[in-house]
């Protein structure tokens, strides 16, 4: 199932034994995998009640907040690695947030949809926004406010004066190395603050 | 349960030959290991569940039970009526032992309790009962300040705190509100500083008032809205009736004729000297205080210990963000903590009721506590404890 092994790939991002803040943590299942297979402890954050109570049938840290109203809880570099995981699509505040994920975090991994994947060229070209696996949504439907793609992330990075680590995409539960922008529906970023 | 050898309190006096009442509910295992605290607030007692034989149900009933979120069939459960309370345990209406008070009640001589005086009450009680850790303290809105208090005494004697709708200190407005209840109270013409016990008589108006402007914190505004509004006791009785009678004195809206209601019953029980015992240990918690303020330093000493703070959106008294604070210190501790923010329109009484957000994310807790207890390997040895 090509979740898992998207969850699988993602955990391999974060080092052993990391102190871990998931910021948009839905069912806790990423916290409790890291716990258990990679020795990580940390707290996810989450808003919606299913999520939170998922996550406290896990046992897995969750505190239920808006990520919106800023990491006020957390202090500077108080994380080895904070996750903004399918969220930065749903932000109004895409550059605070992703400042603020820097400012916590000594790494920060970021997960979102990559609108140039090729057939979402292909559809809007053909003059229809895509409906996805990915971004299921219809366009006047969606909770999806901020669409990017994975080429765009990297001004946006450079532009919040931070360092990208690693970057690829994800496309069905596979790593794409080779024209991520344009083969994988996920963009995967790691960076730290320069 | 009795305690001859006295407890030294916060503010340097004693509590000599003192007796707690207490109940429990469900079966302490072999381990020893399975106990859970209920620690009440202002108005409630060691009756935390089931009916007692007079027909009054526990006022944690739907939390507490056979199959509920605090599932009694897995967890030995323990009340306890804090000192200084009028439920049973040694409090102002007791018999005071000092020899010149020839046997009359304490009344206004009742030593000024704290929530740590409290707290050192319940583990002297809790290690009688043979229990060197507790799986979790439990408590909301005073009984949550009393189970932090247990994590900054002894944390390593509880496992667990679960604190529902409760604050780190008292805010000035809380003050504000406690001081108008004492006020109320102490310049009722029947209080006599104190001592209405020797005078045969009980300071009623005082209590009633006390009551009403408590009971106005406890109700946010949407649900006092939503079950009063405007309407008046002649139109509930008779849809026909003028609306208005237009006196100062008597009764017009259904919301007053339900505080009054409120305020008469809680006189007839609730103890006069007790209520201005209890406003006041509310007022002086404030575990930042010793560290200057820095409300993280403090915690400091809890950080091996597993917390769980709720909070609800339109509790007003103690708002979610007093909760955010505690949760900001355990953070700063890297301690294991969940938070919820249960959106439920009760305002401060919602952690007494039954919202289903609430409940579940409460029982998903205890059952992980519950099963992180039956997988260990039962204790070989009984363990014993020395007061």
């Amino acid at each position: 199932m090509s979740e898992r092994a998207d969850l699988e790939i993602i955990a391999s991002l974060v080092p052993q034994g990391s102190r871990v803040l998931d910021l948009g943590c839905g069912n806790g299942e990423l916290l409790a995998h890291l716990r258990e297979r990679r020795g990580c402890t940390g707290y996810g954050i989450e808003l919606a009640d299913e999520g939170v109570l998922a996550c406290t049938r896990r046992g897995v840290n969750v505190i239920q907040l808006n990520l919106e109203e800023g990491l006020a809880l957390f202090d500077d570099r108080s994380f080895d690695v904070v996750l903004q995981l399918d969220t930065l699509q749903h932000l109004r505040n895409t550059e605070r947030m992703l400042r603020e994920t820097a400012r916590v975090g000594r790494i920060g991994v970021v997960s979102f949809p990559n609108f140039a994947h090729w057939p979402n060229r292909v559809s809007v070209a053909l003059g229809r926004m895509p409906v996805t696996r990915t971004l299921p949504y219809e366009w006047y439907d969606t909770p999806n406010i901020r669409v990017g793609t994975h080429a765009d992330f990297e001004v946006l990075a450079r532009k919040n004066g931070l360092h990208i680590l690693e970057s690829f995409g994800l496309q069905k539960g596979r790593v794409v190395r080779h024209l991520p922008n344009l083969r994988a529906s996920m963009a995967v970023f790691k960076f730290e603050r320069t | 349960m009795h305690f001859a050898e006295p407890l030294h309190l916060a503010s340097g006096a004693r509590l000599r030959d003192y007796t707690l009442v207490y109940e429990t509910y469900g079966t302490l295992n072999a381990a020893r290991d399975n106990a859970v605290l209920v620690c009440h607030a202002l108005n409630a007692s060691h009756h935390v569940a089931g009916v007692s034989p007079k027909g009054d149900t526990g006022w944690w009933d739907n939390l507490v039970g056979p199959g509920k979120p605090l599932d009694t069939q897995r967890f030995f459960v323990i009340g306890v009526n804090n000192p200084g309370s009028c439920f049973g345990s040694t409090g102002p209406a007791s018999p005071n032992p000092d020899p010149a008070a020839e046997g009359r009640a304490y009344g206004a001589d009742f030593p000024v309790v704290t929530v740590e005086d409290w707290v050192d009450a319940q583990a002297r009680l809790v290690a009688r009962l043979g229990i060197a850790r507790l799986a979790a303290v439990v408590g909301g809105s005073l009984g949550g300040m009393q189970a932090l208090a247990w994590t900054l005494r002894y944390p390593e004697r509880i496992a667990h705190c679960v604190a529902a709708a409760t604050a780190p200190s008292l805010s000035a407005q809380n003050i504000a509100f406690n001081e108008v209840a004492r006020r109320a109270i102490a310049t009722d013409p029947d209080f006599h500083g104190g001592h209405y016990g020797a005078q045969g008589v009980i300071p009623r108006r005082g209590l009633r008032v006390a009551r009403m402007i408590g009971h106005i914190t406890y109700l946010s505004d949407d649900s006092m809205e939503a079950r009063f509004g405007r309407t008046t006791r002649a139109a509930s009785e008779d849809p026909h009736a003028p609306p208005f009678a237009y006196t100062t004195q008597d009764i017009e809206f259904q919301v007053e004729s339900y505080l009054r209601y409120q305020g008469d019953k809680f006189s007839e029980y609730f103890d006069a000297n007790t209520y201005l015992l209890i406003t006041r240990a509310l007022d002086y918690f404030d575990p930042a205080r010793a560290h200057g303020g820095d409300l993280s330093a403090a915690f400091r000493i809890a950080r091996d210990c597993r917390f769980l703070v709720v909070s609800f959106t339109t509790d007003w008294r103690f708002a979610p963000q007093r909760s955010r604070e505690i949760v900001k210190a355990l953070v700063d501790n890297r301690t294991e903590v969940s938070y919820a923010e249960i959106d439920a329109p009760h305002g401060h009484d919602a952690f007494l009721l039954e919202d289903p957000r609430y409940h579940g994310v409460m029982r998903a807790y205890f059952e992980n506590i519950a099963r992180e207890i039956e997988a260990r390997p039962a204790a070989a040895a009984e363990v014993r404890y020395a007061t």
